[in-house]
């Protein structure tokens, strides 16, 4: 890592920590905060799907456990808000193993990874709706008690702070995957995997080792969901909405970078306002727009548009 | 039992369109569920608004939704997919997402149905009452699965689509065109999808998230039946459909579906291949 790699991300830390003494508006501290939370859950798909290239439909599954454990210690065991977030963390990463070590040593690879991601999520979904610890149905609320020394703030931009110093974490964290050999090894799987085992990668261990990065990091966004939003149901925690923007925003910004999620949720749900604000409350039109923008992105790749334009342009 | 085996028919017949087009097309359809959702609406509005008995309206529908099937490969997934696996889940995911919240912008997210007098009859057959929408889906699945055999057996289109899906290149070699029958394949399956459709309106109810509640039940009969075979799709379909009443039975309404996503689970760590696939 060299001062150059890392300007881009205190540049970043800088200006997310300037936000909340310029912005007090509740609503667009909110949209920030929750955009944040995106871009950390989506920095964890992002090790295992864009440098690894496991394409997980199911990272659901990590970030409900993240919120889940988070909220029910401190509901039912009254513990304090810090070590339940820890602990969310790694239960999310713990998942994250168990997940990976079933699917990989059966051999499971694109689309049917994907599958097996996804219904595990939907399973998680389906127990956490109808289990008492999680508050079945009706939902779990944590009891609001504005005090830091709960990982609750009285202000919103204090919780904006908090988000950011995390995403900032978590890009330090894949840039610092990037330059290591753990990072070299993924990216060769991804491209080749039998040729990577050739060389004589442990491809089992790698995969294993980004999956219970990945669950960590989506498991720690959903435990700041919970914490910042102190509500959480199955279909929030476990739902496939959020197993959607977690490969979507890096998808959009670019898989395999280090800012890609980060670019990626901010676009997608800058354009998701703006689609509102001129669409007006129309239920859905906003998802509408995320579609669109896959499939756009997908069909035309960033990398492309340079070519797409100079062809254009003659 | 028997009614589970009954609803499981038209599970098969949901699941023959994805087994298809995946036999064929290599390529696994997320977007098979939001596209039952858009049948489900047609449906819906063709008895809400016209008065069309769903069981009438299948046949116009399945034409319908050949067409749309058809362009949407052709416009869409096929040019934005560029033959790649990652692709393909990609931009079908982006047009699940896209249908599912046109609906829901249109319909609202209210849970719909229709009343149909023959929605509470049944059969008496033997010991069981048979609900009279289930025996009729059971009939229409099983024709719809001859009509499908003989289409693939003996028409040419079924010869170019058996040899695309054996042979990409050789086929392209022998003057087939091969972007034409990708889209007729995923317009067979869409069309299979309408018909179901028409087939579950009596009984269910139509919101825009329901096709969710159907892909991963295709998904899963689709891998319990092998990949890409037919026979498999229906068979499985028969037993995820019976799974289904019997867990709901034990474990109660909440519960009842994990019993499927277990079975998917399952097979897909220790049989990829299903029990009638041979393809790995």
């Amino acid at each position: 890592m060299t001062g150059r790699d890392l300007l881009p991300i205190a540049v970043f830390a800088l200006l997310a920590a300037c936000v909340p003494l310029f912005v007090t508006s509740n609503v667009v501290l909110n949209f920030l905060v929750f955009t944040l939370i995106i871009a950390l859950a989506a920095q964890g798909w992002n090790l295992l799907g864009g440098y690894g290239g496991q394409y997980s439909f199911g990272h659901a599954a990590f970030f409900g456990t993240g919120a889940y454990l988070t909220a029910i210690l401190q509901v039912r065991y009254g513990m304090n808000a810090y070590p339940a977030f820890a602990a969310g963390i790694a239960l999310a990463a713990l998942v994250g193993l168990a997940i990976g070590f079933m699917a990989f040593r059966s051999g499971l690879r694109g689309s049917y990874f994907a599958l097996v991601t996804l219904a595990f999520a939907e399973v998680f979904r389906v127990l956490a709706n109808a289990s008492e610890v999680t508050g079945g149905a009706a939902g779990i609320l944590i009891r609001l008690r504005a005090d830091p020394m709960n990982f609750q703030f009285a202000e919103r931009g204090t919780f904006l702070w908090v988000a950011a110093a995390l995403v900032t974490l978590a890009l330090l964290a894949t840039l610092a995957l990037e330059r290591s050999r753990l990072g070299a090894q993924l990216v060769a799987v991804r491209e080749n995997e039998a040729a990577a085992q050739a060389l004589g990668v442990d491809v089992l261990a790698v995969k294993l080792r980004a999956i219970v990065l990945s669950a960590g990091m989506t498991g720690a966004a959903g435990g700041l969901y919970a914490q910042y939003f102190l509500y959480l149901d199955a279909q929030i925690a476990y739902g496939t909405w959020i197993s959607v923007e977690a490969l979507l925003a890096p998808i959009v910004g670019g898989a395999g970078t280090v800012f890609g999620p980060l670019l990626g949720a901010v676009i997608l749900h800058g354009l998701a306002e703006a689609t509102k604000t001129i669409a007006g409350r129309i239920p859905g039109i906003d998802l509408v727009v995320f579609g669109i923008v896959l499939i756009l992105v997908v069909r035309f790749p960033p990398r492309d548009i340079p070519g797409l334009l100079k062809r254009w342009r003659r | 039992m028997l009614n589970g085996l009954l609803t499981g028919a038209v599970y098969g017949l949901v699941a023959l369109g994805l087994t298809l087009v995946y036999g064929v097309l290599h390529i696994i359809n997320f977007a098979h569920g939001a596209l039952l959702t858009a049948a489900m609406y047609a449906a819906y509005v063709a008895r809400a608004s016209f008065g069309v008995d769903p069981y009438v309206a299948a046949l116009p529908l399945a034409a319908l939704f050949f067409g749309v099937g058809y362009l949407v490969q052709r416009l869409v997934i096929g040019p934005a997919s560029r033959g790649k696996d990652e692709n393909i889940l990609l931009v079908t995911l982006g047009l699940s997402i896209i249908i599912e919240n046109l609906m829901l912008a249109v319909f609202r997210s209210d849970t719909r149905s229709i009343d149909v007098p023959y929605a509470m009859e049944v059969i008496e057959f033997g010991p069981a009452l048979l609900s009279y929408p289930r025996v009729i889906g059971f009939g229409a699945t099983i024709l719809v699965g001859i009509a499908l055999f003989v289409l693939m057996r003996f028409t040419a289109t079924g010869k170019a689509i058996r040899a695309v899906a054996k042979e990409r290149t050789g086929a392209a070699l022998v003057g087939i065109d091969v972007a034409h029958i990708y889209a007729v394949t995923f317009g067979i399956g869409t069309a299979c999808l309408a018909i179901s459709a028409a087939l579950l309106l009596p009984s269910f109810y139509v919101s825009p998230r329901v096709g969710n509640a159907f892909v991963l039940v295709a998904f899963t009969i689709v891998v319990l039946g092998g990949m890409g075979s037919v026979v498999g799709a229906l068979v499985g379909g028969l037993v995820i459909g019976v799974v289904e009443s019997l867990s709901g039975l034990y474990l109660g309404e909440s519960l009842g579906q994990i019993g499927i996503f277990l079975i998917f689970i399952l097979v897909l760590l220790v049989r990829p291949t299903g029990l009638f696939g041979a393809r790995a």
